[in-house]
């Protein structure tokens, strides 16, 4: 590179001719415009924007111009190399978005192809309508107590003023547990551990005893030999019917909806005194037992649906296990898990719910 | 109990507009549950008719069907074509002669069902012959009503062709069906229907035992002999404690029962059968007192009670030879002959025949218990037995007597003796005192004293006089059930109606603490099993004998030490399991055999441990709590019932698929779970090699807590044991003892600071000789390493030349990093070779 020219004229430099100028920015601009890939923007940068490019060559004669001449070349140069530069840029952000596009939908792939490499399981749902309803009443402040399913004789019957002789213990198609007057049998409810609860604690009791139950039914389509259930204990100072009737209330309105309200009839039981068969508004047709002009299948036509049997707690029960029958008074109540599962959720046979078909389970899920 | 409306008409006033239902709505309100409707929705032409001709024809599909001919007078083709009515009939009951019911085209049974001509076999069928199940008569499907048979020949003899058989069978009445509890024994009657008819509708009541009604004659001197006796009295009472013998002498007992008689006695579901049995019986559906009749001619001179004796048997009316009890209590003669089961069957040796002209008429009233005892001692539940059981009215013995005697007197022709015997025992009925104020505290309704007291009275109870809280109640007797004041509080509130009790919900002084600790375990263990893909089962948890010695169990295992069920449901599995295995795996086939190639299954319950031998609970009283040794020994005999999850799979564990291939479920999956299901409940669970059946003696692995107690087993089931249960080859398993997580968790983990300086990785290759497990390697290098170290992950294994015969090399990488400061590659490297050290120490490893 030479000294500076104080000879040296602007106009007379063919580079930095304002024409040929033009005429290198026209080409430059021509050119990245045609660029129609990344790879060719590369190649038009070179030429027009490299050190071998017009602009570049002429960008190196302003050097030898004399100071007077140094001010306008350089201004005209530098436009110039401005609007290929940002013509160069707009592209490249043009090519790569292009780019960027093209990529994520060659990616694409078919998300309806099903991936079950590792399938989830499933909670029976037995188990999650016990939880739930398990749930329901810890949420009102109860607890839930359990107790062994091979149980005292005494525990599932005397204590609950069922004798030996009373019609109802012939009733109960009890399992009998070996040898004969071993005084040991298969719950036929789940109220001994309602006996238990009363033996081991002082009242106030509130507690729900949910779990397996056995009667020497033969299994069809509405019964199995081997169910489940809830069983409702309170025993407090001042306790009523009407404190019965409100919990069922509330309890068939988080279980079966809003709205939903229950019905007391009178009826008997060896272990609650007065007692009352507890039906339900049926929540399939809301109670008119008519259902798209057809006889309610769910409540068959009746508008109601039986639930199970409750009452005040008989005297003679709390008295058997040692609770004060002038201070405290008590209320019970005793539900089935398969037959609220069949009404909730339509399930039309037992064996479905007993056989242990996966398939069963896989409906439901997690929750129900 | 069947409840005919007309009948009930006759002893209160149902409105005459009323419906059958409006009469079930009735009795439901105060406690009697409607069973059924039946009757009143038949619709005519129902007829008699008269079998001409029946021809057999044999049918492709095997039943062979009669083509026949019945005169149903001018009725159907007769009326339109003057030929007898053309039938198709698949019974076989019945023949030519036969006297049948036919309903005719146009008629429409119960259950709308509608009856018309119609093609069928080859033939134009021209209507039905009923059964009596089609006429909603009960039950039997087995044949078609002959009416000789149903009514009689006598009653037959006057029917003829064409007659309206709706009428002649009361079937235009309708019949309520109601379930009667154990404690309303009176309402085994329509006496008693009624009375809660009236009592739920305020209508007017009319006693058909009231003596204006029906005039008792007195007892005297000269009756036929009774002498009752008890040897054993059941808790102190007198088995009998009312016999009233009353004799009929020159009864036609072949005469026909009245044909109002037969129609009240089938709708109530019982059968016609012969004047004198008849007559017991519709004065029992009557007033609820069961009746004997016998034939005086085969008695010795007197009728009385006593007690079996050890060794005596009777042949009862239904031809069984029994072995009796000493505690049956006998009717006998004056001979000792024993003639019946006291309130239960009579024998066949004094029952009334055809021969038979001189009865006598029993009644009674036995011991609630002493019946209940012997019916369920002979299997023997009897219309008899069910309301002695329940309780009969003491004080109706002596009218039901006299209307049985009035109705043989009168239908038979007989003539009553003047004198009869009443040896009456009746123990006063004890009042008891009632505080009017209790059904206001214990329903939360108020009920004022008039109300109370008003309800009481009209349930039959005598009400004391006086003005305070307390009164003295004496309960009718026909309601042995009302002894306390909970009971009379159920009679105040069921009158009012149930559907006035108000609805309020408790509120508990104090909160709840929510589910317990073990509970909230379970829930953890089993959503974690489901999560790892096991789908949770039920299974009846019945096992038989066999099914041990195929789990290949030792003749020691104490899982062999069962508890047994006197009455299994099937004598193939009548004992209970002692592992949830024992039956999951049989679900697993099940799931198999069903079509799904691979399954994986859990189950949580209850198993039972019998190792403690046969036990005895004890029965103490129910007057109070049981004293602390009877307490203690009660809870003492009820087995141990653990709860354990188990749970089996077979097939892939992950299936196959564009995106590669399936991998079966293998050792590996089966003690994963355990340890996963330790980890979410925030246990680090043990894995050792064991050898216990069920397993393959070289895939099972005990899981044990970090101190040594075992909580299961898990691994690949033994080959013997998948192909004894035909399970799928290398069907894999597991069973936890969930009380034992339950009771190693609960306290609060510890949280360890969390280092944020950087981690170093470092592997080794370690060879060591096959039987060290990769467990004891892995416990090895930590303890060499110490605190530093992070992680240890064994990412390969491999066994070959390199290594040599009976050597493996198990491959590590060990992630360290330190609480205070980055370590260094020398440090690093220091830590390593400790770790090394320490498992070349403990197992031999070598580096490789």
């Amino acid at each position: 590179m030479s000294g500076p020219n104080t000879q040296y004229d602007p106009v007379e430099v063919a580079a930095l001719d304002p024409e040929a100028i033009e005429q290198a920015v026209t080409d430059a601009l021509a050119a990245i415009a045609a660029a129609t890939t990344l790879e060719d923007l590369k190649t038009v940068r070179l030429a027009h924007q490299g050190e071998k490019s017009p602009l570049a060559l002429a960008n190196r004669e302003i050097g030898a111009l004399p100071p007077s001449a140094k001010a306008e070349a350089g201004k005209r140069v530098g436009q110039a190399r401005g609007r290929v530069g940002q013509a160069l840029k707009e592209r490249q952000a043009a090519l790569e978005t292009e780019r960027d596009e093209r990529i994520l939908v060659e990616e694409a792939v078919d998300v309806t192809v099903r991936v079950p490499r590792r399938p989830l399981g499933a909670r029976h749902p037995i188990s999650l309508v016990s939880e739930r309803v398990e749930d329901i009443f810890v949420s009102m402040g109860w607890e839930i107590a359990e107790g062994p399913e091979l149980e005292a004789e005494w525990l599932n019957f005397d204590a609950l003023n069922i004798g030996a002789d009373h019609p109802a213990r012939q009733e109960q198609d009890t399992f009998f547990v070996e040898p004969a007057g071993s005084g040991l049998v298969l719950r036929t409810h789940t109220s001994p551990v309602q006996v238990r609860t009363m033996l081991e604690h002082e009242p106030p009791i509130y507690v729900l005893c949910p779990g397996k139950v056995f009667r020497t039914d033969d299994l069809d389509a509405t019964h199995t030999p081997v169910f489940h259930q809830f069983e409702g204990l309170v025993v407090d100072e001042g306790i009523t019917m009407a404190h019965l009737k409100g919990t069922l209330d509330a309890f068939v309105q988080r279980l079966f909806g809003d709205g939903i309200e229950t019905r007391l009839r009178p009826n008997y039981f060896p272990f609650t005194e007065p007692s009352a068969e507890i039906d339900c508004r049926c929540w399939v047709c809301g109670g008119s037992g008519v259902l798209d002009g057809q006889s309610c299948r769910t409540c068959g036509g009746t508008g109601w649906i039986e639930l199970g049997g409750s009452g005040m707690v008989n005297q003679r029960v709390l008295r058997a296990a040692g609770v004060d029958t002038d201070r405290y008074s008590g209320f019970a109540f005793g539900l089935g898990i398969e037959r609220s599962l069949m009404l909730r959720h339509n399930v039309g046979d037992m064996h479905d719910i007993v056989e242990g078909d996966v398939r069963f389970s896989q409906q439901f899920g997690m929750e129900i | 109990m069947y409840a005919p409306v007309s009948w009930l008409r006759e002893l209160t006033d149902v409105p005459a507009d009323a419906t059958g239902a409006d009469v079930a709505a009735t009795l439901v309100r105060v406690g009697l549950e409607e069973e059924g409707l039946h009757g009143g929705d038949i619709q005519g032409p129902l007829v008699v008719g008269r079998v001409l001709t029946v021809e057999p024809e044999p049918q492709k599909n095997g039943k062979t069907i009669n083509w026949c001919t019945v005169d149903v007078g001018q009725h159907g083709q007769m009326l339109t074509e003057g030929k007898p009515q053309e039938i198709v009939c698949g019974a076989h009951n019945f023949g030519p002669g036969d006297l049948v019911v036919v309903v005719l085209p146009g008629g429409v049974l119960p259950g709308g069902f509608e009856i018309s001509a119609r093609k069928t076999y080859g033939h134009v069928s021209n209507g039905m012959i009923c059964s009596a199940a089609e006429l909603g008569l009960g039950e039997d499907h087995s044949g078609i009503i002959v009416l000789g048979e149903l009514l009689g020949p006598e009653a037959a003899a006057g029917l003829k062709p064409g007659d309206d058989a709706i009428e002649l069978l009361g079937l235009a009445d309708e019949v309520v069906e109601v379930n009667v509890t154990p404690d309303r024994g009176y309402c085994f009657s329509m006496r008693g229907i009624a009375r809660e008819y009236a009592l739920s509708s305020g209508a007017a009541y009319r006693d058909p035992a009231d003596p204006a009604a029906l005039p008792v004659d007195a007892p005297g001197e000269g009756g036929y002999a009774v002498h009752l006796t008890d040897e054993a009295p059941v808790d102190g009472r007198a088995g009998c404690d009312r016999y009233i013998a009353r004799v009929v002498r020159g009864v036609d007992t072949t005469a026909t029962s009245p044909q109002w008689m037969q129609k009240r006695l089938t709708q109530v579901g019982m059968r016609p059968i012969s004047l004198a049995v008849d007559v017991t019986n519709y004065v029992m559906m009557l007033l609820g007192q069961p009746l004997h009749a016998f034939d005086l001619d085969t008695l010795s001179g007197s009728v009385g009670t006593r007690r079996a004796r050890a060794g005596e048997k009777l042949t009862t009316l239904d031809d069984v030879e029994r072995a009796l009890d000493p505690e049956d209590l006998l009717i006998v003669d004056g001979a000792d002959t024993p003639l019946a089961i006291a309130g239960v069957m009579g024998g066949a040796t004094s029952e009334v025949g055809e021969s038979t002209t001189n009865v006598l008429i029993e009644a009674a009233h036995f011991d609630q218990v002493s019946v209940a005892r012997s019916a369920r001692r002979h299997r023997l539940s009897t219309e008899a037995s069910r309301r002695f059981e329940r309780g009969v009215d003491p004080d109706v013995t002596a009218a039901a007597a006299q209307l049985a005697v009035d109705l043989l007197v009168e239908h038979g022709g007989g003539t009553a003796d003047p004198a009869y015997t009443d040896v009456d025992h009746r123990p006063a009925r004890q009042p008891f005192d009632f505080d009017v104020t209790l059904p206001t505290r214990y329903v939360g309704l108020d009920y004022p004293r008039e109300e109370v007291l008003a309800t009481l009275r009209a349930i039959g109870c005598e009400v004391g006089e006086g003005e305070g809280n307390v009164v003295s109640v004496l309960p009718a007797s026909w309601r042995p059930d009302l002894t306390d004041g909970p009971e009379l509080v159920e009679e105040v509130a069921r009158v009012r109606g149930y559907d006035q009790i108000p609805s309020v919900l408790p509120q508990p002084k104090s909160a709840g603490r929510g589910l317990t600790h073990g509970q909230r375990i379970r829930r953890v263990v089993a959503t974690t099993l489901a999560q790892q893909g096991l789908s949770e089962v039920l299974s009846y948890p019945f096992v038989g004998a066999g099914l041990f010695d195929k789990l290949g169990y030792a003749s020691d295992d104490p899982r062999r030490a069962v508890v047994t069920l006197s009455n299994p449901l099937s004598d193939e599995a009548p004992l209970m399991r002692t592992s949830v295995l024992d039956t999951l795996l049989e679900t697993l086939r099940r799931n198999v055999s069903r079509g799904q190639r691979d399954v994986a299954v859990f189950e949580m319950g209850l198993v039972t441990d019998g190792t403690g031998g046969p036990r005895t609970a004890p029965v103490p009283g129910v007057a109070g709590r049981p004293d602390d040794a009877t307490f203690e020994a009660l809870y003492a005999a009820v087995p141990p019932q653990p709860r354990h999850v188990a749970y089996a799979a077979a097939g892939d564990a992950e299936r196959g698929g564009p995106w590669g291939p399936a991998r079966p479920v293998d050792t590996g999956d089966a003690v994963a779970w355990a340890l996963t299901v330790g980890r979410a409940v925030g246990l680090d669970l043990q894995v050792a090699p064991a050898e216990r059946a069920p397993w393959h003696p070289g895939r099972c692995a005990v899981i044990t807590l970090a101190d040594g107690t075992v909580v299961g087993y898990a691994g690949e089931l033994h080959p013997k044991v998948v192909a004894a249960l035909e399970l799928p080859a290398r069907t894999v398993a597991g069973e936890l003892d969930v009380d034992v997580l339950v009771a190693a968790t609960g306290t609060p983990v510890d949280a360890v600071a969390l280092s944020t300086y950087p981690v170093a990785h470092t592997d080794v290759a370690l060879v060591v000789d096959e039987a060290v497990t990769a467990a004891q390697v892995e416990e090895a290098l930590r303890a060499g390493a110490g605190d530093d170290l992070e992680n240890v992950l064994l990412f390969d294994t491999y066994r070959g030349d390199q290594v040599g015969e009976g050597r493996k090399s198990l491959a590590y990488r060990l992630t360290f990093r330190a609480n205070d400061r980055t370590l260094t590659t020398d440090e690093v490297s220091a830590l390593r070779d400790r770790a090394v050290a320490e498992a070349a120490s403990r197992t031999g490893a070598v580096q490789r």
